[in-house]
């Protein structure tokens, strides 16, 4: 069936699936078809080549409302309220153009959010950047940071926290993932499937124009090369104004019960979100392109099916409703066209006024691709370079200490964050850095005590090292972030971040990483509420590190008990003790990677239940309010976490690892080492009594002072201001 | 006592504005498009991107039919506080003084700050003491306030100074510290931090609630 101009393969599809699309139509797909199966069989729609793995993931909980399918998944947290969240990438149009990049990711993920009738209430957000010693590192983050400000911000919904790594194989394949997560009724809670044979097809929001096309298939299924400049026109650009007053006008809509459904227009624009709608109701969509209100004059028809543009949504109407929603769509200075109909048909058809420019079966494009199963094969050697050495192996604790608080990884993210509006909508009780996890009251809502909390996770390098344990971390960490904060997880969303998946080491990556997060899930008993996967992140100097990218939320009963307990030490004289029984190892810790260590091919085996116990112990001594602070520890090990309580609080610390003559060598595991399971606790030394009746830990210090200090201070004794000065280095990536 | 807090296409912060004025009385949304402020005793202009900010910070939110009524409002000694993009769009208005310029990081900057109350006699801060520091946040990215040099002596001496940044606070390259005004009849004033941001110790401070509670005082005298 293949041609000399064989252009579906400049779209992305192979000869086998072409010939697959000729024979559903019965026919040659014209230029139009074509455009849309190309999107619609692209990776980033149809999910190809991960469909078959995520069945392994766990989608049902007590507490889930809305799993995987919807626009965003939904929880129950009590007092008839959902929260609805996802997160999903923006990666290659922000290694294209890093600020609308990132601003038209948060844009998306928030139409997401309010497609299923939630208002958003949070941004998240988790980055990953190349060695910042390089400039198109600093470039790419100053980019993306002000991109994701500058959508947030505007828009009136807080960015809360998010996470940001920079490692040497991002350089080419920056990653940007923003989580949103807004709050309903649950009996608001809008599904998108079509219904009512003879209803309105509205398309809302913005006019379509040239930005984006060819975005699904050019732009996020494909490795990226030296080209980039040359794609810069299909990446979308952002108007947060337009989407505010678009959400305003659908929260509305949805609240008066004016629309029979709703769905946002994201990848692949109105092909895909008229055949996800037409597919989920079972039943045919007709969509006039003429109807469609145009940026620029002289769109093909193809052209405006594939389209990108921004800020737009699709609702079906019914006829008796219409006048009602063109109402309030002019209060709120939102276009509002009615551009199609719901049939009977199945079928997608596609009409330019009266001429009919494209017919496919609603089936063929939705539920036909074909999907590829894997061949993952493990590599028999670490497949990735060993990071640059930047610090010379030495046992000076204190040269040591401060070269991972400056270090890129863990230095503080105010530079960042000061840069998001993390106050608006008056519910946030924990502001970035001051605890592991967010904390969002829900007063305002339901006018009790309540909060929830939310924590974004995925540290790649270490799924480098493991791919299923590095994920089993990941998802762990997550929750311990949350137990931090007294919250108890209620579901997960995740952004699957890989290479290319043909390639037999990068399947086994992703296949061994979902194993890991289907283990840690079914051991928490968390369900996936949705998200979203991103691959062919690789380029010539090979793929990213594997970073399966995690957003837990939490509930907290009390968000008063949560204020109460962050990060930082608060009092002197309060105890210092580690809860839980890490097992803490330099390989493939952050110390590691600064000495220029090779990436090892495993990591420790973690104990479910021992990192369980911890994080259980924990969540319930901050409910009953008995710490002062609480610290899950991570990157940097145990004495950067304890570095990061002094910083928090103010405050120094007098560490006793033991007897005088402790044998420093054999300490820096549990120093520096990492793993999963640890916590850094604080308070009267009655109330860390207690706790220890209940789970083993160890005391070795006190709160006090105005220095970090072990022992006699022979070996370590650093003044706070010292501390602060290392971990204040991010400052200069913004200058 | 009633507030009334003016909702723009692209207002952000009017819904905590609500709350904050709440918790001293009533309060209620004035939309952009209508010109009758339904007897409020005070007039708030929250915080946001007025109509989405793009040709200069508060330029378009000046020609609505609510600042209109506003301007009318204010003429008659009616009291209004613009907070953040409700400050600009008042100077935009020339309800108050001076103009509001890029941070000198020309960044978007979201932190704590302490401001310090100069002018306790202004319908927003008659409930707070001279030279008491309040806890508030900023956020913006336009909120360097600037007026020249014969301008801002002749303000100081009148008392239009409303608030400053406490020493080493400034966040933004204000001139002289200076981070909220009033007009001459000091019945309009308008800062750059968020006191709506600061009614609630779980969210950080209660410092602000003292400007609603000020004007709620004023009422009810």
């Amino acid at each position: 069936m293949t041609t000399e101009a064989a252009v579906w393969r400049d779209l992305g599809l192979t000869d086998s699936e072409y010939d697959l699309i000729c024979a559903k139509l019965d026919r040659a797909p014209n230029g139009l078809e074509l455009a849309v199966f190309s999107l619609m069989w692209s990776e980033h729609c149809a999910y190809k080549h991960s469909k078959k793995l995520l069945g392994r993931l766990p989608v049902e909980g007590p507490h889930l409302l809305m799993g995987p399918g919807e626009n965003a998944g939904a929880v129950d947290v009590g007092d008839g309220l959902a929260i609805a969240f996802k997160v999903e990438s923006h990666n290659h149009p922000s290694a294209v153009e890093p600020f609308q990049g990132a601003a038209t990711g948060v844009g998306g993920i928030m139409r997401d959010i309010f497609a299923v009738g939630a208002r958003p209430i949070a941004v998240l957000d988790s980055l990953r950047f190349g060695e910042l010693d390089s400039s198109r590192s600093r470039y790419l983050l100053d980019g993306a940071v002000s991109g994701i400000g500058h959508y947030g911000n505007s828009i009136g919904v807080a960015t809360v926290g998010g996470e940001v790594y920079f490692e040497g194989p991002y350089e080419q394949n920056c990653l940007v993932n923003a989580m949103c997560l807004g709050i309903a009724p649950q009996e608001r809670l809008t599904r998108s499937a079509a219904a009512g044979v003879g209803n309105h097809l509205v398309l809302m929001g913005a006019r379509t124009g040239r930005d984006g096309i060819g975005g699904a298939s050019v732009l996020a299924s494909a490795e990226l090369d030296s080209e980039d400049a040359d794609k810069r026109p299909t990446v979308q650009i952002g108007d947060p104004f337009e989407e505010k007053k678009v959400m305003e006008a659908c929260l509305e809509l949805l609240d008066r019960e004016l629309l029979a459904s709703l769905q946002d227009l994201g990848a692949a624009g109105l092909s895909s979100s008229s055949s996800e709608m037409a597919s989920k109701g079972e039943v045919g969509l007709d969509v006039d392109v003429s109807k469609v209100p145009l940026r620029e004059p002289d769109l093909e028809p193809f052209e405006i099916m594939v389209s990108e543009s921004q800020e737009r949504m699709l609702a079906v109407v019914e006829p008796a409703q219409l006048a009602a929603v063109e109402a309030v769509c002019e209060r709120w200075e939102v276009r509002c066209t009615v551009i199609g109909s719901v049939t009977d048909s199945r079928h997608l058809r596609v009409y330019d006024g009266d001429e009919l420019v494209g017919d496919m079966p609603v089936e063929a494009l939705v539920d036909d691709c074909p999907l590829y199963g894997l061949a993952p094969e493990q590599p028999a050697e670490q497949i990735y370079p060993a990071p640059r050495r930047t610090l010379a192996p030495s046992d000076d604790v204190a040269e040591n200490l401060l070269a991972l608080l400056g270090s890129s990884n863990i230095a503080s993210r105010r530079p960042l964050f000061e840069q998001y509006d993390s106050l608006v909508q008056s519910r946030t009780v924990r502001r970035p850095e001051a605890a592991d996890a967010a904390v969002l009251q829900l007063r305002h809502d339901t006018g009790g005590s309540s909060a929830i909390a939310v924590s974004i996770d995925g540290n790649g390098r270490r799924v480098a090292c493991d791919p299923y344990w590095g994920t089993v971390e990941a998802v762990l960490e997550c929750a311990s972030n949350l137990a931090c904060v007294g919250a108890e997880p209620l579901g997960l969303t995740n952004c699957l971040n890989f290479g290319n998946p043909e390639k037999p080491h990068i399947a086994w990556q992703l296949s061994r990483s979902v194993d890991g997060m289907a283990d840690a899930l079914n051991e928490l008993g968390v369900p996936v509420v949705g998200g979203n996967v991103s691959l062919y992140n690789q380029s010539g100097d090979g793929p990213i590190y594997p970073t399966p990218v995690v957003g837990m939320v939490g509930l907290v009963p009390d968000a008063a008990r949560a204020a109460a307990v962050g990060i930082g030490f608060r009092e002197e004289g309060h105890t210092i003790a580690m809860v839980g029984t890490p097992q803490p190892s330099l390989a493939g810790s952050e110390l590691a990677k600064l000495r220029g260590e090779p990436l090892p091919t495993s990591l420790p085996d973690i104990d479910f239940a021992a990192v369980e116990r911890a994080q259980d112990a924990v969540r319930d001594a901050v409910r009953a309010g008995d710490l002062a602070s609480a610290h899950d520890i991570a990157e940097g090990g145990l004495l950067v976490a304890i570095a990061e309580c002094c910083l928090a609080g103010d405050i120094g610390a007098r560490l006793d690892f033991g007897s005088a003559d402790v044998d420093w060598a054999a300490l820096e595991p549990y120093m520096f080492g990492e793993g999963v399971g640890g916590f850094v606790v604080a308070g009267p030394p009655e109330a860390i009594g207690s706790l220890a009746e209940r789970i083993p830990l160890d005391r070795f210090g006190i709160v006090g002072g105005d220095s970090l200090r072990v022992g006699d201070g022979a070996r370590l004794d650093v003044p706070l201001a010292e501390l602060r000065g290392a971990h204040g280095r991010l400052g200069g990536a913004f200058s | 006592m009633k507030f009334g807090v003016v909702r723009f296409p692209g207002s952000c912060d009017e819904v905590d504005a609500v709350l904050a004025c709440e918790q001293q009385g009533d309060a209620e949304i004035l939309w952009h498009g209508d010109r009758d402020l339904r007897g409020v005793d005070a007039v708030v202009i929250p915080g946001g991107f007025s109509y989405g900010d793009y040709l200069r910070v508060g330029a378009i939110a000046q020609f609505s039919p609510v600042m209109e009524a506003v301007a009318e409002f204010a003429r008659d000694g009616g009291p209004v506080l613009g907070i953040c993009n409700g400050f600009q769009v008042l100077c935009e208005a020339g309800l108050l003084p001076g103009a509001l310029l890029p941070n000198t990081e020309l960044r978007f900057l979201c932190r704590q700050v302490d401001v310090q109350v100069v002018n306790p006699d202004t319908p927003f801060t008659r409930a707070c003491a001279v030279g008491q520091t309040l806890s508030i946040p900023v956020k913006h990215t336009t909120g360097r306030y600037y007026a020249p040099d014969e301008t801002l002596a002749e303000m100081e001496d009148a008392g239009q100074v409303v608030f400053r940044y406490a020493e080493s606070w400034n966040p933004n390259g204000s001139v002289r510290d200076v981070a909220g005004v009033c007009n001459r009849d000091r019945n309009v004033v308008g800062l750059m931090p968020h006191p709506e941001h600061a009614v609630d110790p779980l969210t950080g401070s209660a410092d602000g609630a003292c400007l609603f509670a000020s004007a709620a005082r004023m009422v009810a005298a």
